[in-house]
């Protein structure tokens, strides 16, 4: 018992990853107990449905929900699941599960009793027998073993809807313990796991070892949670353990009808309730400091770019199109392109290769600050030579139309990367550039990323742009492309708002720093509190007078309209109608110019 | 790439002047009800044109263009887009108005000028006053000029103002557009028309009555969208003029495009364009495919590769291997002999061509009258039926026949007419022989009928024998007699004559139908890579993106990467391995439980040498990589940063918010 415990702190990357692992544990069992006691089977099936009588009615729908589950994945060892290459909708497009909060507990007793129970065989077994005699004949049953569990983890990828269930108990049960020791973690990873993985097939190990990294805590978990769960319930697990595989061709054919009939309902549900559960640890807690963005960059630099070879291989095969593509471009087409990756490096191939000699114009439309204005402005500044300013972006449209009509000789290539940029986005803008692009002498090739990209065109939009489209997946890194987006986990206006407060505080008055400071210390002192609500004007102004920096309350004002202006100051109205006062900017940042003002001092 | 230009162009003017047709009778109309103007009320025209919005554009440029040709010079198209507001609006009428007068009579420089002026203070009444001085100015500067008769029977010709997409404009600018315009109804003849996609009730919700009632509104019906694809397919691929043919599954994705879709005739032109292009680009025999008279010349310039790529063809190789094996070593060496062999081929199915249209067009006018069409109503539907494989062997056709041979006399004799009429207009020579033939049934039906009328007289005597003998021995025997003969006659004559025609059609279809794959140098003259013209005019780039992620080995060919279903192995780019790990998420995602995960797989990589000791180094790359990854799905659009708990983000497909 003590053991495991200990252990059980690591368990935290049940998170994610886990069900298909129990999953296998339990398969693993039913896969041996298939073979063992076949003929006990039917006897299972009745003390189960005896045992389900007990229970409450809607629970033991779910819980036979779960069952049946586990049974079909016994089954799917000979179950014809083979469906290629293809995808299918199932797999791509799956709706999260509902979550059930209510009745956890005693499902997770349920559940977890199976794989207590066969999960046994499994750990006695495999790693001695693997580690022994890699060529016994033993090993070849564990080989077979494992192929079966990699068919029953196909099985389970489809069948993401119900797996949600076991995934959430195990949750649930576990957040109760789980703290942030998860360090530990990797360095328990127990050895049997290693050896498992070093076992018959490499093939397989990548396979499986995705999820088997976590899967044998979570195995002693389940023990444990039996035995704390469930410790005054006594019932015999070998029953449960035996009840998993039964009921089959039948159950499973209902399941695959319960599945169709439910996706709609699953749908609804998962979006009915507004509870989140997920865990509540932030990257604070991490002790892992924020990276900015030249050091990610530096990093990733360092890091070696996988599958070179094969996306250089890619990249080839869209190279090889690009006479293809000029002869489109003249025709009236205008090209672009989609898939997975960057295509900038594309799209610049494309332009140093062939339009080298030609009249070219280069948006990049992740940039945060382009405008469609900006594109015409360069077109009418820099291409057409046309000083001068236009009270429209319509108006500049159609100077640039007549212009390209009446002279037939003026010819342009447009390349745009990311045309379906958060600024380009819009309605408007795509207007105005569909219609650009319609011109017959100007050349459009864009890329788009965004999965919802398409749907900015309507029919007219279409046919102004009049795209013929190109599958260009690079799976390139998009550098350029997220340096500007504003990422979560960099670290964000760090240099650059502690510069701009430096500077601003610089050219004000020594008074007027002297307040500022007061505020940002009261905030620092409260930034442990979730609900601070800022600094109460006349608490403010009381503290104020007390350091010498004011004499009255309009001098305050006046000083605080000047931060204001410069954001460094948000004031609040409370519920009470008492003005708060707050500093925009994140406690690390506030604490660096805290200290760095202290050093000046 | 010439003869493809001048393809384009030709279908450019079948859609014109369809177009011009369509209009032509709506045209009338108009000028008949302009005349009888009354005073307060415009005349509208709402003309509804169906949801092919796209195909709109050229409709109205060619409306405006035979407006201004036959019944008034100041035609103003105003969109949407343009005019969101009264004062826009009144602008935009303004300039196209006045420019368009400048255009009719260019020699008036003073007019360009006052034109500028005008556009700073756009009101109706100085677009009165620029009307009235127009209007005079015409009738007493050029009586003499004064254009066409139309003109002449109202002094003062309409300003026509037509509204494109009568929908999207909103509805408080219309609403002021029309009231004013309807105080100056007396000064100046204003005539609207309304674009409309949808349905004409849009007019009445879009209008309140007080404003709907200032309006004279007539409807016109333009022509539905598919009748115009009939007809472009009707003179596009059922002429035997175009060299380039579409294959059966190229035909199948555009049509399936246009209905399914966008119901758009642009759409298909388009598309149709993009098989030309394709062709001429992918298939380098595709310089014979041309007009017969130069395909002779340039098969005659082939070079040794070129003869070497014909060599190449599966449809070639098949014909070679169909010789007499002299022959077959001529062909496979001597290039002249082939060119000589090349030229007889392309002659034959130059020929194929004629003869297969004028049959289809035949079998169509069978098959399009039966009851349920098992061959399909359109031409087009046929059309593909025959393309795919032998008709003849198909179900459909089968039963088809079937019905035939039960049609009776009247449709017949009327099928079988226009059935001569179509051979005797196509150019084939071959067809002598069946139009013959062909009215040759006719004239043994107009005999038949002759016949007919005799046996009814005799089968009225008959009768009359019966109700002679009241014995009732004598009636069941005389019955029981009329029942066997009944029995064994089987076939009247007519019956006879049918089946007869019936099985000629037959023997028609089986000889002219054969489908084209079957000839020899097909390939020259048809498109079929019906995946290629998919991908890029019906594209799915979700898909594309999701079986990059899911599935890398799609696209990077590793062995490490290969695996089966829905997994991926842990070896997959870092993308792809955050996009499976969010897959498991609900609505919101922490970010530390996802790094986690994350990182925990890539260690399992990095395999058990990655020591805690060097992990501090390795923890870095990680959660770098792990950001950028992260940073990428959010570009994608898979996830969003989320305020309702602090490091989480919200994800945004499929269960998200």
């Amino acid at each position: 018992m003590s053991q495991p415990e200990g252990k059980g702190s690591g368990a935290l990357e049940v998170k994610f990853v886990p069900d298909e692992e129990v999953l296998k544990h339990i398969a693993d069992g039913a896969g041996i107990k298939v073979r063992k006691d076949k003929t006990q089977l039917t006897v299972s099936v009745k003390r189960f449905v005896k045992k389900l009588e007990n229970i409450s009615d809607d629970e033991a729908q779910e819980i036979l929900e779960e069952k049946n589950y586990v049974a079909a994945l016994g089954i799917c060892a000979q179950d014809p699941v083979g469906n290629g290459s293809s995808v299918s909708g199932g797999e791509v497009y799956s709706f999260q599960t509902p979550k059930r909060s209510s009745k956890m507990a005693e499902l997770a007793a349920e559940l977890a009793q199976t794989p207590g129970q066969s999960v046994a065989p499994d750990h006695s077994e495999c790693p001695e027998k693997t580690a022994k005699t890699p060529q016994s004949s033993s090993n070849f049953l564990w080989a077979e073993i494992v192929w079966k569990c990699n068919l029953i983890l196909l099985f389970a990828w489809q069948r993401a809807v119900l797996r949600r269930y076991m995934f959430l108990l195990l949750m649930h049960v576990f957040s109760l313990q789980l703290q942030s020791k998860k360090k530990e973690y990797v360095a328990t990873t127990p050895y049997r796991l290693r050896k498992r993985l070093a076992a018959p097939d490499p093939y397989l190990e990548s396979e499986s070892e995705y999820s088997a990294s976590c899967s044998e805590e979570e195995d002693e978990e389940d023990q444990k949670e039996v035995s704390t769960v469930l410790s005054g319930r006594k019932t015999p697990a070998k029953t449960k353990a035996l009840s998993t595989p039964p009921p089959r061709n039948t159950l499973a054919k209902k399941i695959k009808e319960d599945k169709m009939s439910n996706l709609v309902e699953e749908y609804f549900e998962a979006h009915s309730s507004s509870k989140v559960l997920t865990s509540d640890r932030t990257l604070q807690k991490l002790r892992k400091r924020r990276l900015n963005q030249q050091t990610l960059h530096d990093i990733l630099k360092k890091a070696p770019l996988a599958y070179a070879a094969e996306i250089k291989e890619l990249n080839q095969q869209h190279e090889s199109l690009f006479s293809k593509w000029m002869l489109q471009l003249h025709l009236g087409f205008n090209i672009v392109l989609y898939g997975l990756g960057s295509k900038r490096d594309l799209l610049e191939k494309f332009r140093t290769s062939v339009l080298q000699d030609s009249v070219h114009l280069v948006v990049n439309g992740y940039f945060p600050s382009i405008t469609v204005r900006s594109i015409l402005n360069s077109i009418t500044e820099e291409v057409l030579d046309h000083i001068g300013t236009f009270r429209s972006p319509l108006d500049q449209l159609e100077f640039i139309i007549k212009r390209f009509k009446e002279d037939s000789s003026l010819e342009l290539y447009v390349l745009i990367h990311n045309l379906d940029s958060q600024m380009l986005r819009g309605e408007r803008s795509q207007q105005i550039l569909a219609q650009l692009s319609s011109l017959p002498s100007i050349y459009l090739i864009a890329s788009i990323d965004h999965i919802n990209a398409p749907l900015m065109w309507d029919q007219a939009k279409l046919s102004l742009y009049n795209w013929l489209w190109y599958e260009t997946t690079t799976f390139s890194p998009y550098v350029e492309e997220t340096s500007y987006e504003n990422s979560l986990l960099v670290q964000q206006s760090g240099s650059l708002a502690l510069s701009s407060l430096t500077h601003v505080l610089r050219s004000l008055t020594l008074n007027a720093r002297g307040i500022f400071r007061l505020l940002a210390q009261y905030q620092l002192e409260n930034k442990d509190n979730p609900s601070y609500p800022g600094l109460s004007f006349q608490d403010f102004y009381q503290q104020c007078r007390e350091a010498f920096l004011v004499n009255s309350d309009l001098t305050l004002r006046a000083q605080l309209t000047e931060f204001r202006d410069h954001k460094l100051l948000r004031t609040k109205r409370g519920a009470d109608g008492v003005e708060y006062l707050l500093i925009p900017v994140d406690d690390s940042t506030l604490t660096d110019f805290l200290e760095k003002e202290d050093e000046d001092v | 790439q010439q003869v493809q230009e001048d393809l384009n162009k030709q279908l450019f003017d079948n859609l014109v002047s369809f177009l011009r047709r369509s209009h032509s009778e709506f045209q009338e109309k108009t000028t008949e009800w302009t005349c009888r103007m009354k005073s307060r009320e415009i005349p509208t025209a709402a003309l509804v044109l169906g949801v092919n919005v796209t195909d709109h554009d050229l409709t109205f440029r060619s409306l405006s263009e035979v407006l201004q040709n036959n019944i008034t010079p100041y035609i103003a198209l105003l969109e949407a887009k343009d005019c969101p507001g009264i004062k826009n609006l009144m602008q935009k009428l303004m300039g196209q108005l006045m420019n368009c007068y400048v255009d009719v009579d260019s020699l008036e420089d003073e007019d360009y000028v006052q034109v500028s002026q005008n556009r700073i203070r756009c009101s109706m009444t100085s677009l009165t006053n620029w009307y009235e001085t127009v209007t005079k100015k015409t009738d007493s500067e050029t009586p003499s000029k004064k254009r066409t008769s139309s003109s002449r029977d109202w002094q003062s010709p309409p300003v026509v103002v037509i509204f494109k997409d009568m929908e999207s404009f909103t509805t408080k600018v219309l609403q002021d557009f029309i009231v004013i315009s309807s105080q100056h109804i007396r000064e100046l003849p204003l005539v609207l028309i309304f674009g409309i996609a949808t349905s004409p009730m849009i007019i009445h919700s879009l209008l309140p009555h007080s404003v709907s009632s200032l309006l004279c509104i007539e409807l016109f019906q333009s022509l539905s969208c598919k009748e115009h694809l009939s007809t472009i397919i009707d003179k596009l691929l059922l002429t035997a003029q175009f060299p380039f043919k579409l294959g059966e599954k190229v035909l199948q994705v555009l049509i399936n495009i246009f209905l399914y879709h966008d119901l758009s005739v642009q759409n298909f032109i388009k598309g149709f364009q993009l098989c030309i292009v394709e062709h001429f680009y992918s298939q380098p025999l595709s310089v014979l495919c041309c007009q017969p008279v130069d395909a002779k010349k340039r098969v005659n310039s082939l070079s040794h590769d070129q003869c070497e790529n014909i060599r190449k063809l599966p449809s070639f190789r098949r014909y070679v291997e169909s010789q007499v094996s002299e022959k077959q070593i001529a062909l496979l060496t001597a290039d002249n002999f082939l060119k000589e062999i090349t030229q007889k081929l392309l002659e034959d199915l130059c020929v194929y061509h004629e003869n297969y249209v004028s049959v289809l067009r035949c079998l169509h006018v069978f098959t399009s009258s039966l009851p349920k069409y098992p061959l399909g109503k359109q031409i087009r539907e046929l059309h593909c039926a025959c393309l795919e494989n032998r008709v003849w062997e198909t179900e459909e056709y089968e039963s088809s026949l079937q019905l035939a041979r039960m049609l009776n006399k009247s449709d017949l004799v009327t099928m079988l007419q226009q059935c001569v009429e179509i051979f005797v207009s196509s150019s084939g020579n071959e067809f002598d022989k069946t139009v013959e033939k062909l009215k040759e049934f006719l004239t043994q039906f107009q005999k038949l009928e002759a016949e007919a009328f005799q046996e009814r007289d005799v089968s009225v005597s008959s009768q009359k024998e019966l109700q002679k003998k009241t014995d009732l021995y004598h009636l069941q025997k005389t019955l029981l007699e009329l029942k066997e003969s009944r029995r064994s006659k089987k076939l009247t004559k007519f019956e006879m004559l049918r089946f007869e025609v019936v099985d000629y059609i037959d023997s028609l279809v089986r000889n002219y139908l054969v489908p084209a794959d079957h000839k020899t140098l097909h390939e020259i003259a048809y498109f079929n890579t019906a995946s290629v013209l998919r991908g890029h005019l019906n594209a799915a780039p979700r898909i594309a993106l999701h079986t990059a992620l899911n599935n890398p080995y799609c696209y990077l060919k590793n062995q490490a990467l290969k695996s089966d279903g829905g997994r991926i192995s842990n070896k997959a780019p870092d993308i792809c391995i955050v996009y499976k790990l969010h897959l498991e998420c609900g609505r919101l995602i922490n970010l530390v439980d996802w790094l986690e995960a994350f990182s925990t797989v890539v260690m399992a990589v990095e395999g058990p040498n990655a020591d805690a000791a060097s992990s501090d180094q390795v923890d870095d790359i990680i959660h770098a990589r792990f950001i950028r990854a992260v940073s990428e799905l959010e570009l994608l659009g898979f996830i969003k940063p989320s305020k309702r708990k602090t490091d989480h983000v919200a994800r945004l497909t499929w269960g998200g918010c």
